[in-house]
């Protein structure tokens, strides 16, 4: 089958395996960090969307404030994935 | 409503135009071999990527249908916002860096990496056109409604502009021009919706609404008594009767439809009503803007504000929600009464809703269920919010800006940029829904104007800049989408499933070739589908997507059983299980067939939290059926 592989070949880079597995697995770690806030935020709106009406930080309601918090909450999770991944040395 | 044209929006829109196809000429030398073609010679900077990871996925879907779903609705099109960012975890976390390694031009590259098979070459082709369209649909089609209030275009030549012009933008230098349109647009969509924020805060809010001119807007009456009505009130017949509606047929016999509230008084409402002739009235006269004629009135404004003000004055981001939580707003909701002639009216009525009640989950007719009492009820909210977590990382329009970038390290910069720009992005369409809703500027026909308009209610400007960035936005998601679609016709069906022997600029050829008709499908697919409410298709592709393709890449990178056979059945089950429940369901009967929803077949419309474990579970099953014995060795 290899022979009927007509891609055009292109410089891959090379990859540790170390490396690769240390990316992996710190991924999956914050990919389930956040599956279980965003996991809260769904489970909330949909089993207690009364609760999520109340005022929570500054007269904010939760709605609004855990909303927010999502998506910074993403950006820094991406900051410190960025910071923690380790880049292969070739 | 009838939107008057903005000279200036049509002048700022052939300027950009024209920037982005000069810079495509431009380019144009840089896309001569195939891997600049397909991949702008994976030598896009990260920042630059990232940014275009935004003007890619910030479609006008995002921008114009999250706004004005909160503006009519409230905080439940920001629900969109969140589902729409927190996808963007699962392709940082777990797809970017794989896709990276394992592919080179196209989605179905990655997933084919490891085993060379015709399979999954051709199932990955197929689901990689079959998303593509989903999403290209509403956005052609988008592009012609948008045409005629936004530049005063007919539908059909807004489609033509948007159609030429992304076919050329992408033939000419392919991913190399199409990355650099989607930065541009990336950029100018950020900067001004922070810029229309700040002018909204500044702004404050106000029970008294005026148009950019300082003129008050006229107010909707309510609480009228039977006495003070305009007219003598008609008899209760044909549909009318057992409705909260009274007709009322004033001194030149013109009748005017009125609501019966809940304490006995009576508001205004605003009806059209079309005959079966075709011809249009509104509020009982000929729709238009002459005299004898009337067209509908803008909507939207507070009604009470805390403390019983009459305005707050500039407010802060903080300040601003809270207002508006602790606020009365008047809603417009619509009602439909077909009369026996086969004449209908639409009657648009007020309702006015407290902050604490749309500031929350459930306000919407999509989403009010969630407020329901049984599990069941809240299936199809839980299924969206699953299908847009899943779906962004299985987008192939998304996937494919991965291999524009030097290494993975980029991959992760570029991600990351991406999720700063678009997660900024989605924190403001509350502040410019909310700042809509109240903007009294409102058409309560369309809710899809609901930002232009706001951005018209502060200046004619601001409403020209807007609107010419609302169809620059429409450019660079639909290039990003003819890219992925010709990518799976030119490198994953013509090269490598066929197995067309093809020199490097045969091959670049074929790719433009492709792209060529994949546009002019575009084109077409924007005037077929003119007529149909298409919003809806973007939530559909997000669940094929996520049916289909994310199960394959998950199981492709984390189990090592994985076989040919069970990525490519998992591909094929994910897609049709998805298709089939979507066209079964209750949005497909009201919105497609135009039958009762109440008869549809399955039990919710969003299928993803039945068709995502499908397809994880047909791949296992499949799998552990073809194992070969050198798997065993891993």
């Amino acid at each position: 089958m290899e022979t009927l592989d007509v891609k055009t070949t292109v410089e891959k880079e090379r990859q540790e395996e170390a490396v690769v597995a240390h990316n992996t697995r710190l991924g999956v770690v914050l990919f389930l960090v956040y599956v279980v806030f965003y996991g809260g935020f769904v489970a909330l709106s949909a089993f207690a969307p009364e609760r999520m009406s109340e005022p929570f930080l500054g007269g904010v309601n939760l709605a609004v404030v855990y909303g927010f918090s999502l998506i910074l909450v993403a950006l820094a999770l991406a900051l410190i994935y960025m910071k923690a991944c380790r880049k292969s040395s070739t | 409503m009838i939107h008057e044209t903005s000279l200036m929006a049509i002048c700022i829109f052939l300027f950009f135009a024209a920037t982005v196809l000069g810079i495509s000429f431009y380019l144009g030398r840089r896309a001569r071999s195939v891997r600049g073609y397909f991949a702008a010679g994976g030598a896009i900077p990260w920042a630059v990527n990232g940014i275009a990871f935004a003007g890619d996925y910030l479609s006008a879907a995002s921008f114009l249908g999250i706004c004005g779903m909160i503006a009519f609705f409230g905080y439940d099109g920001f629900l969109y916002s969140i589902g729409y960012l927190a996808g963007w975890i699962v392709a940082l976390f777990i797809i970017a860096e794989p896709i990276k390694r394992l592919g080179r031009y196209t989605f179905a590259d990655a997933l084919d990496n490891k085993f060379n098979s015709r399979g999954i070459k051709l199932s990955a082709a197929i689901s990689t056109l079959v998303v593509s369209c989903f999403y290209l649909i509403p956005q052609m089609v988008g592009a012609g409604a948008l045409a005629r209030p936004l530049l005063g275009f007919p539908h059909t030549l807004g489609v033509l502009v948007v159609g030429c012009i992304v076919t050329i933008i992408v033939i000419t230098a392919g991913m190399v021009s199409t990355t650099w349109v989607q930065f541009i647009k990336g950029s100018l969509l950020v900067v001004l919706c922070a810029l229309l924020t700040v002018l909204i805060l500044a702004r404050g809010v106000t029970t008294r609404p005026t148009d950019s001119t300082g003129r008050p807007r006229t107010l909707a009456a309510r609480n009228v008594s039977l006495d003070h009505l305009p007219g003598t009130a008609l008899p209760e017949e044909g549909p009318w009767s057992g409705k909260p509606y009274v007709r009322v047929k004033d001194a030149n016999g013109i009748v005017t439809i009125w609501r019966k509230d809940a304490d006995g008084t009576f508001s205004e409402t605003q009806a059209v009503a079309v005959r079966p002739d075709g011809r249009k009235f509104v509020n009982g006269l000929p729709h238009g803007r002459k005299p004898g004629e009337a067209d509908l009135h803008p909507v939207g404004y507070v009604s009470k504000l805390p403390g019983g003000v009459e305005k707050t004055g500039a407010l802060g981001p903080f300040a601003f929600l809270r207002t508006m939580q602790e606020s009365e707003v008047i809603l417009w909701r619509s009602d439909k009464i077909t009369e026996a002639d086969g004449s209908t009216t639409t009657v648009y009525y007020q309702n006015p809703t407290p902050g604490k009640d749309f500031m929350a989950p459930g306000s919407s007719p999509t989403f009010h269920k969630v407020r329901g009492t049984t599990f069941f009820d809240k299936l199809d909210f839980l299924s969206l919010m699953l299908a847009l977590f899943c779906g962004t990382a299985s987008l192939p329009h998304i996937l494919i800006r991965y291999y524009t970038i030097k290494d993975q390290l980029s991959a992760r910069r570029s991600t990351v940029v991406g999720i700063a720009a678009i997660g900024f992005f989605y924190v403001l369409t509350l502040f410019l829904g909310l700042g809509a809703m109240t903007s009294g500027s409102l058409d309560v026909t369309d809710s899809n104007m609901s930002a232009p308009l706001l951005a018209r209610s502060i200046n004619e400007f601001m409403f020209a800049v807007l609107s010419a960035v609302a169809f620059t936005t429409i450019l660079g998601t639909v290039s990003g989408l003819i890219m992925a679609a010709s990518g799976a016709v030119a490198h994953d069906l013509m090269t490598n499933l066929l197995e067309m022997k093809m020199d490097e600029s045969r091959q670049v050829r074929a790719a433009k070739i492709a792209s060529l008709c994949v546009g002019i499908v575009a084109i077409a697919l924007g005037i077929l589908f003119a007529r149909m409410n298409v919003n809806f298709l973007v939530g559909w592709a997000f669940n094929i997507a996520a049916s289909a393709n994310l199960p394959a890449l998950v199981m492709l990178l984390f189990w090592k059983r994985t076989t040919k056979q069970g990525i490519t059945a998992a591909i094929i089950v994910g897609m049709l299980a998805s298709l089939a429940w979507i066209l079964l369901s209750a949005q497909a009967y009201r919105d497609v067939y135009d039958l009762d929803p109440a008869k549809a077949v399955v039990p919710f419309s969003q299928p993803a939290i039945v068709t995502v474990p499908l397809g994880f579970l047909v791949l296992v099953a499949v799998s552990l059926l073809t194992q070969r014995p050198q798997s065993a060795d891993h």
